[in-house]
């Protein structure tokens, strides 16, 4: 578990903002690197050439993959979010990543702040008031219409009403969620076999062919899956941002 | 489990930084360059399609053109088939009314000649008559000793040419 302490770092323990602590810590630093690593990955992109290099096509990629998720799940009127689903995609995607990079080898501890809830509450509640927003901007009080689905009998809807409000307002938190235990299960994971390889070799020759080999097997298979997770979740998070918007954008 | 455990302690300054990296990312990144990105790939499909599109026209203006000259083609070839149909139509009424106009010559001479023939022959055959009378008068006085009057002779002479 030590793995999600935060540390303030550079001697910034007390910086305070009306009141509130706001130390430096590893887990902002690996928010600006992850932040940087983004920022130099699409300026690589940036050359603009009418026949783009290898660089260029993965930034285009990824641009016209968020495009393309947009425009089926939003429509035309989607296209205005692609900066902000942009953002929100390959900011957790690059944050996932820089978590499973194999830094200890070399002595530093990459820290994976999208396994803290308070990161993945806020970037949820960013796209649940980006839902709110636009729903009552763009629709008023009809936007209250999204919790009675087409077609509910009269006699229904003191029933259904309710129960669409409070899956409504239980959205960012299962978004948060879905991403901080997916996060924090697979570095747990990885850490508990880790342990395995360590204490079972410690234990000597035998425990260490026993326990030791087969578990270092299974990390590799685990860290390959740990990759996929990780752009797996990014995706899920900006997939159901996506849904959710198309809620208050084309309410049924 | 340190993400509860330090909640009370670090959620301000998580929230503050994530909220200003995130910001800063939001605003650099996706306000400033993905919108660029995504026009330079807007730029290239609409350049395919204007470089398809060309393509499409310059085809169907080839196209365009080949039929005409087919249809300039055809209608040269109609054309020449038509002059020289009015050569041989002339050139053998020409012929026609040439030999036509031989023929008439050479009938034209054939009668004038056999008129000839006719009055030689006529000529001739007078001439003929007239010796012969001499001829039996002359026998007759050198047989007979008779003077035969030459009307008499003529008779005789016209009667056994007849009869010849």
């Amino acid at each position: 578990m030590y793995q999600f302490t935060i540390k303030p770092m550079f001697g910034s323990e007390n910086w305070e903002l009306a009141g509130f602590n706001i130390a430096f810590t590893n887990s902002a630093l690996w928010m600006a690197i992850a932040a940087v690593a983004l920022w130099v990955f699409v300026a690589g992109g940036m050359k603009q050439q009418l026949v783009p290099g290898r660089w260029q096509m993965a930034v285009e990629s990824f641009t016209g993959f968020i495009d393309d998720l947009l425009r089926v799940n939003v429509g035309a009127a989607g296209r205005k979010y692609v900066p902000y689903v942009f953002s929100l995609f390959m900011f957790v995607l690059f944050a996932n990543m820089l978590g499973l990079l194999p830094l200890g080898v070399v002595g530093v501890h990459p820290f994976t702040f999208t396994s803290h809830f308070t990161v993945t509450g806020v970037l949820a509640f960013i796209s649940f008031g980006i839902v709110l927003v636009v729903g009552f901007a763009k629709h008023g009080l009809k936007f209250f219409k999204l919790f009675l689905p087409e077609g509910t009998p009269i006699f229904m809807m003191p029933i259904i009403f309710p129960i669409e409000v409070i899956s409504f307002l239980i959205r960012p938190f299962s978004l948060a969620l879905r991403l901080f235990v997916a996060m924090m299960a697979g570095h747990v994971l990885l850490e508990i076999l880790s342990s395995f390889v360590i204490d079972g070799s410690n234990a000597g020759l035998g425990w260490g062919l026993l326990v030791g080999v087969p578990s270092f097997l299974l990390m590799i298979g685990i860290a390959a899956l740990e990759i996929l997770i990780s752009g797996i979740q990014a995706y899920v998070f900006a997939l159901l941002s996506v849904v959710y918007i198309n809620d208050a954008e084309n309410l049924h | 489990m340190p993400q509860i455990a330090q909640l009370a302690d670090t959620y301000a300054s998580q929230i503050f930084w994530l909220l200003i990296i995130f910001g800063l990312v939001f605003l650099v990144v996706g306000r400033g360059m993905v919108p660029k990105v995504m026009d330079t790939v807007a730029l290239r499909d609409r350049h395919i399609a204007d470089d398809l599109a060309a393509a499409q026209a310059a085809r169907d203006a080839a196209d365009a053109q080949e039929a005409a000259w087919r249809q300039q083609e055809n209608a040269n070839r109609a054309e020449a088939q038509a002059v020289l149909s009015a050569a041989k139509a002339a050139a053998s009424a020409e012929g026609g009314s040439k030999l036509a106009a031989v023929q008439q010559q050479i009938d034209a001479q054939l009668a004038a000649a056999e008129t000839r023939i006719e009055a030689a022959r006529k000529a001739a055959a007078t001439e003929i008559e007239s010796v012969a009378v001499q001829a039996a008068r002359a026998i007759v006085e050198r047989l007979a000793g008779a003077q035969v009057a030459e009307p008499a002779a003529a008779a005789a002479v016209r009667k056994a040419l007849a009869r010849g």
